[in-house]
Parts: C-alpha cells; structure tokens; sequence
C-alpha cells in the first residue's frame, strides 16, 4: 500500500484533494495520461463525503441544460464509462428510464423535456400513451396519463466505480494518502506545498474535488469563495431483493425545478430504492434520517408500483448533494497558482466523473505541463457485486458465504481488506462488499466479519477503543 | 476435507436448527435411507448455538441446557441416527422436482430430492425496517450480533447500550450483556407493557435497568459511532440518553427470502409458507416447520414441529398421506388477529402434523373468538391475549368439513 512514508517523491505533478467519485476518476486520468499523482482524503476511507449514497443511475444527461458544462461532462463521462467498464469488471443494468406524468400538468411538460433530451443529443426517447406505458411497466399504479421511454438511461454499481477508478490510478502509480486533511498551502510560484494532518506535501498543481468542502478548501488554499456549498440532503428506502421483480425500468418523475424527484429503480445489487428527497440543510456531514419523511417515501413508492406494499424495507440511506447557489458545475482553472476547483457536481457526479476528469485535464494543458500518457496501463478488476452478473459465491474457491443476506463470500471479504486499495473501515468493508447491508442487518454475519477483520482495520469494527 | 456433497438424496433438509435437526432424526428413525440438511452457518445447531444461557432442552431432553450445549445433543441425536449434516453451504434457491440450488466453497451445485424440508427459522426485524431516524453510527445492532460477537468472539463492543424491545430474545440480549460486563443504559418498548411473560420481565429490575415503555426511539445520533439516542416518552416529551450502542431486538419475522423468490405460496400473514396440516406446502414435495412457519416460538416447541413433520415427510414418502388438493382454506378475519397456521386443512379427519390451530393477537385483545365456515359460526370460545403469546385451537373444531373458507374472527364477548 502506498501510505507509507519511506518512498514518496518529494514533488508530485498533481494532487488531488478529496477522494469522491470526481476525485477517483481525477485520479485516474491524470495518472494514464502519464502524471505523477497523489490523492488526499481526510477519511479514514473514500468515498466518505457526498458519493456515499447516490441513486446509482448513469444519466445519458437528457433532462441536463442543454449547452451547459454540465451535460457536456455527463455525455462524456457516459460514453467512457461504457468503453472501460469491461476491462475494469464494473457492471451496466442496461434497463432504460420512464419518465412518467401522473397529472395534466406533467403531462403538458412531457413535449418540452423530449424536445430538451434531442436538444442533448439523446435522440432515442420515444414518447409512450398511458396504454402502452402499462404493456411495459404492468406494476405501475392508478392515474397513469403518459410518459416517454430514454432507452439509454442505466444502472451501475455506484461504489465499485470509484474504485475501480482510483485502483487504476493506484496500480499504475498514483498514491494516496487516507486520514489525510488538506489544511492550508502555498504557491511559490512553481509548486504548491500543502499543510496536511499527515506533513507537508509538494505538487505542481492542485485540483480541489472536495466535494461538500470545495468553497471552504478554496478559501483555506487561494483565499477566496467563488460559490457556496448548500448541501441538498436525499433520503431513501430501500427494500428487500424480492421486490426488484415489480419494475423492470427506472421510473422517474417529471423533474421538477430543482430536482429530478421521487425516482423508483432497481439497483445494482438486486434492491429496489425509492428517493431521493431534496432537502437544503447546513450541516455538510451529517444526513439525518426522518421517520416521517421515510414513511412519506414508502408511501409514494406504492402509490407508484401499489405491489410494493408488503414487502420488506432492507435499508434506509441519506446522501448530500454538493449543490451551491448556481445550476451548473464550478469548475474554474487559476493559471497563475496552478490551482483547479472541480466543485458543486451537484446531482450527476456519478455519471459525468470520468467525463469531468477529462476536461479537468484538458484544461490543466494551460498550465504548460506535458506528459506522456502511459503507454501499456495496467487495468485491474475489482469484485462484481451486482445482481445481474455472475457473483462470486456462484464461483468456486469463494469459502463460503460469509453475509447470507447479500451472498458475499470469504474471498470477497479478504480480498476488501487486502491489496493497494484496502479498506481502511468497517464501512469501507461494506462499500466494497456489501457485507451486513441486507435484510438481516449482521445478525448471523458480525461475529464472523469481527473475526475475519481482527487487527486489520484502521478503525476497528467494534470493541477497540469505542467500548469507553 | 468432507466428502463432497451428494447430488440426490430422499429428504433434504434446509436449516439445522431445532426443527430441522429433529425431523431429520425422525425421518432416519422411520427408516428413510438418505436425509441430509444443510446449514449456511459455519456449524450446525440454528441460534441455539448462539444462546450461552438457559432455558433449553426440557422438552426434547428433559434437562434444562444453555443453547450450545442443547444445540450439540440435537447434532448428535441426528448424526448418530445417520443423518448427513452440511455446514457452510447456502441454499440460493428453491425448485419444482424438487430441486435446490446450493452455493458451496466449491461454487454452484444443485441437489435433487424426493423431498424438501424448509426449517430456515426467524430473523429480527432490523433498525432499517423500523425506519428509526438520525444517523448510521456503528454499534447498532441486533441480538445475533451482539452474541455472536460476545459469545463467539469474545469481543464486547460496548458497555452502556440502550436495548430496543421486551420480547424474550431482548431478555437474551440482557443476559448476554450482564455476562459480558456490558450495563444497558435502558430498556425501551413502544408498548404500553414489556412483552414477555414475567418472570422475564423481572430481569430489568434485577439489573437495576430502567424499563421505559410507551417509548420510542425518535433517533440515533453519532458520527463514527453511537452517542446517544433521542427517545419520545409518552407524554410526547423528547429526550436524549447518552449511549454508546442500540441493541435492536425481536419483531421477529420469518427468514423467507427463499421463499419469495420461488414457485411456493406465502402467507401474508405469518410471512412464512402457507401449510396444511401436514406441514406440505403450495408444492407438496416441500414441507416447513419451526419458526419459518410463524414469529416466534420456543426451541422445544419448534423441535417438536420438526419432529412430527419428520414423520408425516416419511410418510409422504412411502405414499400413505391424503392428497394436498382441495380443502378448507383458513385465514383470520383482520385486527386483532395476525395470522392463523395451518392455512390449509385437507381430507379433514386425517390426523396431521398439527394438531392444533396455532394463531396470534396483533395488539391486546379480549372478547370471542369464533371460528366461521362459509360464514356460520362452528365454534367460539372467551379470548384475551397479548401480542406474542401463543393461542391454540384444536383442528376438531372444524369438525367433518372438507371444503370452504374457514375464518376466525374477534367479536363482543357476549356475540
Ligand atoms: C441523494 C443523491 C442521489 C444521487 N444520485 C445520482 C445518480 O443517480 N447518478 C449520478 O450520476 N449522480 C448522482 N448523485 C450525485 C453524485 O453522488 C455526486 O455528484 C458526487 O458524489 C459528487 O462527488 P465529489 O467527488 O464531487 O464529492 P464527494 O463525494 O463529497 O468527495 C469529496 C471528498 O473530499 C474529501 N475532503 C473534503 N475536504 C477535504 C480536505 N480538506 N482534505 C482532504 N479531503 C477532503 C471528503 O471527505 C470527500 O470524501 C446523487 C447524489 C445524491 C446526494
Ligand atoms: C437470541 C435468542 C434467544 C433465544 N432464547 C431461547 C431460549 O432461551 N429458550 C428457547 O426455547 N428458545 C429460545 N429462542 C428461540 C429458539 O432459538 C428458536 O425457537 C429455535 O431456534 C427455532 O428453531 P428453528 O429450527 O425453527 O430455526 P433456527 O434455530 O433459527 O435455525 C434455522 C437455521 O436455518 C439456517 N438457514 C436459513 N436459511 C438458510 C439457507 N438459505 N441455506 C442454508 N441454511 C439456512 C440458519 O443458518 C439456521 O441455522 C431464542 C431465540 C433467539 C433469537
């Protein structure tokens, strides 16, 4: 694992602050493209900020402003993402979206958001009659007025992404640094050299993906704000796999203006979620749960697919949306510091992230340095937890199922808390293996997890130190 | 290394728990040649296993044993009665044939049987499934856990928990927590009375534990880990306990994921399959019995299930049981009543696998309860009963009926 001292160069070309979905794909890019990266997260994890719970869809991007950086990032960052998924082992639930009207007036909206996904370039939608909604969605509920269908729209696994990204980086060099908060810095003219928990660090540039801290690390690193972080909470329910069966496409609603709104989809792992809700709060790290706003969620999912009523909720989850006073992405370059703010990738960081890096890299060619992009990268395969593919415990030489709820195996277990991105955290342990987040929620598997994981976590499962 | 698993057999057994382990015995004892159960455990012996305290084995042994010592005598009834007992294997799915799919360390394979025997048990519901608000600190936990990692692993992951629940496993889980040196904070129940039977409901003061009923859990707060919880007393008036765990107990609910993804039929009521009195279900090449069939019954009580379905299994085999078609249907007419098991009662005058009706209150009840064919009353008797305590009533009262919808109902006490 590089997180150890002895090697480290003593000037990076680019650091990273901040090891989200966009930091991860950072990561990567600038990694291929032949720089000498680090990576900086002040978790004990990544992942620990805003890309810790997301609806899990890769947006085509057809209800994103049209000519907005935005949009161009998403179509980018969906097109890469289906060129490299194989080759990383990272899944595609090729499902497509309705976009449903329930009233005269989202009905009325329908023409004007298939007009703005052609404006998109996303050509394919095709508008459906309430008729011919139902031959595809037979679960749907009452006072179905119409819909339009964006074949394109598709699931994938919002955790093994970002790892499999940043793993890329890592085995091709990059380092990264966990525990590891940016507190300040200086530009010398040529190179940075940032204040962290863990020392000082040398890089060339310094790209802020700070997700829900990016105005805070613009002020810390070049003094000033030009947006403000308004973390946008959404919560969700999650039920049990056998209710994954009811749809077999993404269900959206017509968007309203400030979100994209009550979304009923499969996931990856073979759960089917509804949510999530939009909420403006200040605090940028907790994401409070609310019975009664959970309870509301329930009730709108079986309004929309009635067959879910009955059967189990597996999980409830609550993720911040970096969201700031503007609609479209911060991304603003400082030539003079060589400094880059990647931030506010508010609600479709997942989708765009690959294409964001790339711009991101496009546009650090301003601060004249050149590199040659690796020849011969090695790609490697991180573990496949979705539903729809073969999964380990199908496979032999797994030992045994250790999480019955979500058949996760020995070797998947091990293999989370081994090797150059070794989960640093019980809740990294379950970000890459899904282990005790099922129906049963560790009854039969935490004694099992505790022993296997014994002295090989950062933060300890339990009893170590949590016990005063 | 054990010999790898047989791809056929006569009776495959999915559960070693009280229930599985006992009719596995039986169907050895009645001369059935191949039985073997499988268990996704790392050893055989259901949650018994887990429970290092007393009460268990009075029935089955006429001793009184903490759960593993019981757990060991019921796997070595069963392996001395030439039982083939799997640990560490996981049944993915079920089949008509019947046939199961089976992932092993070794990866996939598939058994055959001319039987299958569910005896899968319970699961607890889960903080999730009580969309309890705050945050996702760890040190949130239910039962299993907490006693799989005390008794197991020996690791004691808090010290002041709150404990959710009074049902009789959250009596479990204060024991546990007193071998362990843990001191639970409180005890909270939303009723308005702890739900097991005194002299459980003893423990708490015996432990100097306040018990808080009418209570809820309004939210869980901590970063990294627990640091309180606020509570909603009855009045309405909030309050914070500080805390460094939430032990989440009971509300148990039949393990029957298995189930819901197959051609079996389930029943909305216990979620567990729906039964005839034989303990067939939907597809008659499966039986079910223990705690899989209802939330939740004692371990004597689920291995006397296991036992005499056991033997209606071996007669299924040697050809001598009534058909499953057909039949009175039998259900419960809505609140107070949860559930009622059997859900089915065939070629009536039979003697079956369960002898009685086996029903539950889902909250306080008291008045008559009456059993109705096609709408006429058969029988009735006075009720008055809690959530979680065992009613029963003979199957003779359906008397010589064979076909129609049976249903029982709660009425006035004079109706
Ligand atoms: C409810 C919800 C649903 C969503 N659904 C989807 C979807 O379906 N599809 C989709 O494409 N997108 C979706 N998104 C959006 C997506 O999740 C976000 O756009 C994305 O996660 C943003 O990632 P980020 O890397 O910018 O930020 P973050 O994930 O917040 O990463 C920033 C990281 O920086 C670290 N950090 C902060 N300050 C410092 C410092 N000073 N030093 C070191 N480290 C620091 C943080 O700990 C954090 O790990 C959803 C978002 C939410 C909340
Ligand atoms: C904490 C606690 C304390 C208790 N204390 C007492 C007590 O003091 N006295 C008492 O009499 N009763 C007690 N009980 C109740 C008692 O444990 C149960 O009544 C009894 O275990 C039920 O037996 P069973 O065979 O139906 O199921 P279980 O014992 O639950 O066994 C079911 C088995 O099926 C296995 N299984 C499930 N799904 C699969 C699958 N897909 N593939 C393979 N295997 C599978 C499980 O691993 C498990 O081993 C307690 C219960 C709990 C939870």
């Amino acid at each position: 694992m590089h997180e150890v001292d002895i090697t480290q160069p003593d000037l990076f070309d680019v650091a990273i602050v901040g090891g989200g979905v966009i930091g991860c794909a950072l990561a990567r890019r600038f990694t291929l493209d032949g720089a000498t990266v680090v990576l900086l997260e002040k978790a004990p994890d990544i992942l620990d900020g805003a890309s810790k719970g997301n609806s899990g869809i890769l947006h085509t991007g057809f209800d994103a402003p049209p000519g907005s950086l935005e949009a161009a990032c998403i179509a980018e960052g969906y097109r890469e993402y289906l060129e490299i998924r194989e080759r990383l082992n990272l899944p595609v639930i090729r499902c497509g979206a309705l976009v449903i009207a329930w009233t005269d007036e989202e009905t009325a909206a329908l023409p004007g958001l298939v007009d703005q996904a052609i404006r998109n370039g996303v050509a394919d939608v095709e508008p459906l009659t309430a008729a011919e909604t139902r031959r595809l969605e037979p679960g749907l509920g009452a006072g179905l007025r119409a819909s339009f269908r964006v074949p394109r729209e598709y699931l994938i696994d919002p955790w093994a992404a970002p790892h499999a990204y940043l793993l890329q980086a890592i085995v091709n060099g990059a380092w990264l640094r966990r525990g590891c908060e940016v507190t300040g810095g200086d530009f010398d003219g040529t190179a940075w050299r940032l204040a962290t928990t863990l020392g000082s660090i040398r890089a060339r540039v310094v790209v802020n993906a700070a997700g829900l801290y990016g105005d805070i690390l613009d002020e810390r690193l070049i003094g000033r704000r030009d947006f403000t972080i308004r973390p946008r909470k959404g919560q969700f329910v999650v039920y049990d796999k056998p209710a994954a069966s009811l749809a077999s496409h993404i269900l959206l609603p017509v968007p309203g203006k400030t979100t994209k709104g009550i979304v009923v989809c499969r996931t990856a792992y073979g759960n089917l979620l509804v949510g999530p809700t939009a909420e403006d709060q200040e605090d940028r790290r907790e994401a409070a749960l609310e019975p009664e706003t959970l309870r509301a969620l329930s009730r709108r999912g079986e309004e929309i697919l009635p067959a879910l009523a009955g059967h189990d909720v597996t999980a409830i989850y609550a993720g911040l949306r970096p969201a700031t006073e503007f609609k479209d992405y911060q991304i603003r370059l400082h030539a003079d510091r060589n400094y880059v703010t990647v931030g506010g990738i508010r609600s479709t960081g997942l989708s765009s992230a690959l294409g964001t890096a790339r711009h991101v890299h496009g546009l650090c060619a301003a601060f004249g340095f050149s590199a040659t992009p690796l020849a011969e990268p090695a790609w490697p395969m991180v573990g496949m937890m979705c539903e729809t593919e073969q999964r380990d415990w199908q496979r032999p030489g797994n030992g045994g199922i250790v999480c019955h709820c979500e058949r996760v195996t020995r070797r998947e277990v091990e293999e989370a808390i081994t090797g150059p991105l070794a989960a640093g955290s019980l809740a990294g342990v379950k970000r890459r293996t899904r282990v005790t987040m099922g129906r049963c929620q560790g009854f039969y598997c935490t004694a099992d997890l505790a022993a296997m994981t014994r002295d090989r976590l950062v933060v300890p499962m339990a009893g170590g130190g949590h016990g005063a | 290394m054990a010999p790898s698993i047989p791809r056929s057999c006569d009776v495959a057994v999915i559960g070693a728990g009280p229930a599985g382990l006992a009719a596995a015995a039986e169907l050895k004892a009645r001369g059935v040649a191949s039985v073997i159960v499988l268990d996704r455990e790392a050893g055989p012996g259901g949650i018994p296993r887990h429970c290092d305290h007393y009460p268990f084995g009075l029935r089955e042994f006429r001793r009184l044993l903490k759960g593993p010592a019981y757990a060991a005598r019921l796997v070595g009834r069963a392996e001395a009665a030439g039982v083939d007992i799997r640990a560490g294997v996981t049944v993915t799915a079920l089949r008509p044939g019947p046939v199961l799919e089976v992932s092993t360390a070794d990866g996939l394979v598939e058994i055959a049987a001319r039987a299958v025997l569910l005896a899968t048990g319970v699961r607890e519901t889960s903080r999730a499934a009580r969309l309890i608000g705050g945050t996702k600190p760890g040190g949130v936990m239910p039962t299993g856990a907490l006693q799989g990692l005390v008794h197991l692993d020996a690791i004691k992951p808090f010290d002041k928990p709150v404990v959710l629940g009074t049902e009789l496993v959250s009596f479990s889980a204060l024991l546990t927590c007193r071998h362990a040196g843990i001191r639970p904070v409180a005890m909270i129940e939303p009723g308005p009375r702890a739900t097991a039977r005194w002299p459980a409901s003893l423990l708490p003061r015996l432990m100097g534990i306040p018990l808080l009923t009418g209570t809820e859990v309004a939210a869980i707060e901590g970063d990294g880990w627990v640091e309180a919880v606020t509570i909603r007393e009855p009045g309405g008036t909030t309050r914070r306990i500080p805390t460094d765990g939430v032990v989440v107990t009971g509300r148990f609910v039949p393990e029957a994921s298995l189930l819901r993804t197959s051609h079996l039929e389930l029943d909305a009521g216990t979620g567990g399959p729906s039964i005839d009195q034989f303990g067939r279900c939907s597809d008659p090449a499966y039986f079910a019995a223990g705690n899989l069939l209802r939330p939740v019954e004692t371990a004597g009580w689920s291995w006397n299930e296991g036992r005499l379905v056991g033997r209606a299994m071996a007669d299924a085999l040697a050809g001598r049981l009534p058909s499953s078609g057909g039949g009175v249907r039998v259900v419960v007419a809505g609140k107070p009543l949860k559930y009622v098991l059997p859900q089915r009662i065939v070629a009536n005058g039979a003697p079956g696998s369960h002898a009685c009706f086996q029903l539950r209150v889902s909250e306080a009840a008291a008045g008559r309860l009456a059993l109705r064919l096609d709408g006429a009353e058969l029988w009735g008797r006075r009720l008055s009963s809690l959530p979680e305590r065992r009613i029963t009533v003979p199957l003779d009262v359906l008397g010589a009926w064979s076909t129609g919808l049976a249903e029982f109902v709660v009425g006035k006490r004079s109706a």
